[in-house]
C-alpha cells in the first residue's frame, strides 16, 4: 500500500513538473554576432514572460556549409525547435510545405508585409517564416567628406557616378569604389543591386526569366549590371589590393576615405557600428543609379526568417514564440539590441528618431511610391550558385560582361532542373 | 577440398562486414546517385543527365587541366627535391637528425593551417613576402590573385608542405643501399656525379615510385589546401576538379556532385594504375 501510494505520488509529481516545469526548446541560429545577440535578446525577453520555457541556442555556420546542415537536419528529422534561414530561392530548396510549420493562423499574421510574405510561401500557397531583421537595400557606401570636398552630388544616374568617379580618381589618394574579393560573395552587389533598375525597364523579366523565356544574355537591361561592374574595373577605379581585400577591409576603407564608394547591402551598418564606431556619419547611402535621373530607387533583400520544423515536439509554443517575434515588441527588442538597420516588415514597428545617418540616407526610398522593388532572388526561385566566381571574373578583368552574362546563364539552368521546374 | 588461407572463414567475417559496410556500400550507392538529382528529401531519376551536365560545365575543362597541371608539376619537384634533400641529410652533415626534423616538420602542421599562414604572407600589398621583396626594390606580384599565378603559387606551397613525406621515404631508400657499391664504383674510377646517377638513382628507384604515385595521387585529389588559400579563384582560375565538386555540393547539386566523385575516380584510376604498372615493371627489370 505504501509503496503504491509513493509510486502514484511519484508519478503525478512527474506529470505536473512536465506541465509547469522548464520545457527547453532549442534554437540553431547562424554563427554571426548580430543573430546570435538578437536569437538570445528575444528568448530572454520570452523566458521572462514565460519563466517556464528555456531556451538553447546553438549556432552554425553560414553560406553553403550551413544550407547543407540545415537541410540535412531538415531531412533526417533532427531540426531543432526554431531556426533561421533565408527567404526567397534559398527557402524553396527546403521544401516548406513539407517540413515547415505555417504561420498563416499566428495572430499576428495580418500584421506580416505582404510583399515579405510572399518570399516565404510555399508551393501550396501558405506562409512558412516570420522576419528575424528589418529589411535590407543594396546600393552603395559613399565617403561623406570626400564628396563634401569635391563637391560632388549623390548620383541619380549611372553617368554621373562615373564622372564623380573620375573626379575622386584625378584629385585624390583614395580609390573611387572598393572592392574586397577574398569574401567573394562581395563581389556580386553591382549586378544584384542593379535589378531595380532591370525591373523599371522590364517589369515582366522575373516572370520570362522563371519560364526559361528571359536570358540575361539576351537581355540587355539585365545585362548591364555586368556591364557596370566591367565599366568600373575598366577605369580603374578600383582599390589595389582588390583580389585580397575583405568585406571588413571594405567597410574599414569607406568609413576612413582611403575609397570613396563601397557597392554594399545595407546589413553592413552593424559591421559599421561594431568596427568603425567614430566614423559612421562619415558614410552615406545611395541606391545604385540607373540609366534614367527620373527612375531611381533601391532594390531590396528580405530579412532573413524565423522557422519552425513540422517535427517540432512543442509546435504551440513554437508559434507563441513566432508571434511573439513578428510583433512591435519583438521590433523593439531587435533595435535595442543591435540598433536600426534598416525598415521593420511588421505593421506598427517604428524605429527611433535617431538613427545613423546611413540608415536615414535609406528611408526615403521606402517613403516615396514605388522607388523599391525585390531583388531577383525574391522574384524567383532561381539562382545560380556561380554568379559571385563570375563576377570576380568580370571584376578582375580576366573575363568581359557579355560572356559572363552567358556563363551565369548556363549556371542558373543547373539550379531549375534541380528544383524540377517547367520548362528547363 | 583444399585450404588455400591458414585462417578459417568465420576468422573474416568482421574485417568483410566493416569493408562492406564503409566501403562496397557507399561506392554502388554513389554510382545509383550519381543517376539521380537528389536531396535530403528525395532522388528523381535523372539518367545520364548529370554527367552531361558535367561535362558540359564550362570551368571543367579547365579544372582537369589545372588538376593535371598542379598532380604533374608538384610530384616532379617533390620527387626531384625529396631525392636532392635525402642524398644531403644522409651525408653526415652537422645536425643531421635536427635537419631531419626541421624538413619534415611542415607535413605534421595542418593543412588548412598551412593555407591560411600562406594567405596572410602571399598578400599583395601587406603581405610580408611583398613587403620583403619591396625592401629590396622589388614590386611583388599578386601571388594569389593574379589569376596567372595562383594555382603555382598554392603549388609552391604544397611542395614546401609535402617535400618531408619524400625526403623522408628518400633517407629510408637511401640506408637500404649498401656501401660496398659505392666502394666497387670509385674503385672503377666513377666520379661523385657517376655515383650519384649510376648508383644511388638506379638503386633508390622502389622510393622514387613510391614517391611518384603518392605524390601524384594526392595532387590529383589536393583539396584542402586550394580551398583554404584561394577557394578555386580568383574566378575559376585555380580551381581543380576536387574544388568543382565540392563547389556543386554546396550549391545543393548534390547528384552533379556524386557523378563528379565518380568521374575523379575513374581518372585518378585511369592515370595511377597504368602508371603504378609501368612504374613496378621497370622496378622488376631494373
Amino acid at each position: 500500500m505504501i509503496t503504491r501510494m509513493t509510486t502514484s505520488t511519484a508519478i503525478a509529481l512527474v506529470l505536473t513538473a512536465n506541465g509547469a516545469m522548464a520545457q527547453e526548446l532549442t534554437f540553431l541560429v547562424d554563427a554571426s554576432a548580430d543573430s546570435v545577440a538578437v536569437a538570445e535578446a528575444l528568448t530572454k525577453a520570452y523566458s521572462e514572460k514565460h519563466p517556464e520555457i528555456t531556451f538553447d541556442i546553438e549556432t552554425r555556420p553560414g553560406g553553403g556549409e550551413g544550407d547543407n546542415i540545415i537541410k540535412t537536419r531538415l531531412a533526417t528529422g533532427e531540426m531543432a525547435d526554431l531556426f533561421n534561414y533565408n527567404s526567397g530561392s534559398l527557402l524553396q530548396a527546403l521544401r516548406p510545405h513539407r517540413t515547415l510549420l505555417p504561420v498563416d493562423d499566428l495572430p499576428n499574421f495580418g500584421l506580416i508585409n505582404e510583399a515579405y510574405a510572399s518570399t516565404v510561401q510555399g508551393s501550396d500557397g501558405k506562409t512558412y517564416g516570420v522576419p528575424f531583421e528589418t529589411a535590407q537595400g543594396g546600393g552603395i557606401y559613399y565617403h561623406k567628406p570626400t564628396y563634401e570636398r569635391l563637391g560632388l552630388e549623390v548620383p541619380l544616374t549611372w553617368e554621373q557616378f562615373m564622372a564623380n568617379n573620375a573626379k575622386i580618381a584625378a584629385e585624390t589618394d583614395a580609390a573611387p569604389i572598393a572592392q574586397t574579393y577574398r569574401d567573394t560573395w562581395t563581389s556580386q552587389l553591382l549586378v544584384l543591386a542593379d535589378f531595380y533598375n532591370v525591373l523599371q525597364q522590364k517589369p515582366d523579366f522575373a516572370d520570362l526569366y522563371t519560364q526559361n523565356e528571359a536570358k540575361f544574355a539576351d537581355t540587355p537591361e539585365a545585362q548591364r549590371g555586368f556591364e557596370k561592374l566591367q565599366e568600373a574595373y575598366d577605369a580603374g577605379y578600383f582599390n589595389k589590393d582588390f583580389g585580397a581585400a575583405t568585406y571588413n577591409d571594405g567597410v574599414a576603407m569607406v568609413a576612413k576615405g582611403e575609397a570613396a564608394h563601397y557597392p554594399m547591402l545595407t546589413f553592413a551598418v552593424g559591421v559599421f557600428q561594431q568596427n568603425v564606431p567614430d566614423l559612421m556619419e562619415d558614410v552615406g547611402f545611395f541606391a545604385q543609379p540607373g540609366d534614367d535621373p527620373d527612375v531611381n530607387g533601391l532594390t531590396l533583400w528580405m530579412p532573413a526568417s524565423l522557422y519552425a520544423p513540422k517535427t517540432t515536439e512543442y509546435p504551440k509554443i513554437v508559434k507563441d514564440f513566432q508571434n511573439f517575434v513578428a510583433s512591435t515588441q519583438g521590433c523593439d527588442i531587435i533595435t535595442a539590441t543591435i540598433g536600426a538597420t534598416g525598415p521593420y516588415l511588421i505593421d506598427g514597428c517604428k524605429l527611433p528618431d535617431e538613427v545613423p545617418g546611413m540608415v536615414a540616407d535609406m528611408l526615403p526610398y521606402f517613403e516615396g511610391e514605388g522607388r523599391t522593388a525585390p531583388a531577383l532572388e525574391f522574384l524567383s526561385p532561381v539562382k545560380g550558385p556561380a554568379l559571385e566566381q563570375l563576377t570576380v571574373e568580370v571584376g578582375s578583368g580576366i573575363r568581359d560582361a557579355v560572356s559572363a552574362a552567358e556563363l551565369y546563364d548556363a549556371d542558373v539552368a543547373k539550379q531549375a532542373k534541380q528544383l524540377g521546374l517547367p520548362n528547363w | 577440398m583444399t585450404r588455400k588461407s591458414a585462417y578459417p572463414y568465420w576468422f573474416f567475417i568482421p574485417a568483410g562486414v566493416i569493408f562492406a559496410i564503409l566501403f562496397i556500400v557507399p561506392t554502388v550507392a554513389s554510382f545509383y546517385f550519381s543517376l539521380t538529382y537528389w536531396d535530403p528529401f528525395e532522388a528523381r531519376f535523372a539518367g545520364w543527365d548529370n554527367y552531361v551536365q558535367f561535362f558540359s560545365e564550362p570551368f571543367l575543362v579547365r579544372g582537369v587541366l589545372n588538376t593535371l597541371f598542379f598532380a604533374f608539376l608538384t610530384s616532379a619537384l617533390k620527387t626531384g627535391l625529396g631525392l636532392l634533400l635525402a642524398v644531403l641529410l644522409t651525408s653526415g652533415i652537422f645536425a643531421q637528425g635536427f635537419l631531419r626534423s626541421v624538413v619534415f616538420f611542415p607535413v605534421l602542421v595542418s593543412t588548412i593551417g598551412v593555407g591560411l599562414l600562406f594567405q596572410e604572407l602571399m598578400h599583395p600589398t601587406q603581405g610580408a613576402i611583398n613587403v620583403a621583396l619591396a625592401a629590396i626594390g622589388i614590386d611583388g606580384p599578386g601571388w594569389l590573385v593574379n589569376p596567372k599565378l595562383a594555382l603555382f603559387s598554392v603549388a609552391l606551397v604544397d611542395v614546401w608542405r609535402g617535400v618531408g613525406l619524400a625526403t623522408l621515404i628518400y633517407i629510408a631508400g637511401l640506408s637500404t643501399i649498401g656501401p660496398e657499391y659505392y666502394e666497387a664504383a670509385r674503385i672503377d674510377g666513377a666520379t661523385r656525379w657517376q655515383q650519384f646517377w649510376r648508383v644511388t638513382v638506379p638503386l633508390v628507384r622502389p622510393a622514387t615510385n613510391t614517391v611518384i604515385v603518392l605524390s601524384l595521387i594526392g595532387g590529383l585529389r589536393l583539396f584542402d589546401l586550394i580551398w583554404a588559400m584561394t577557394r578555386g579563384g580568383p574566378g575559376f582560375s585555380s580551381d581543380v576538379l576536387a574544388s568543382v565538386i565540392y563547389k556543386q555540393y554546396q550549391a545543393g547539386f548534390w547528384g552533379l556532385s556524386t557523378a563528379g566523385n565518380v568521374i575523379l575516380f575513374l581518372m585518378i584510376a585511369a592515370i595511377v594504375a597504368p602508371l603504378a604498372w609501368w612504374l613496378n615493371r621497370r622496378e622488376l627489370e631494373a
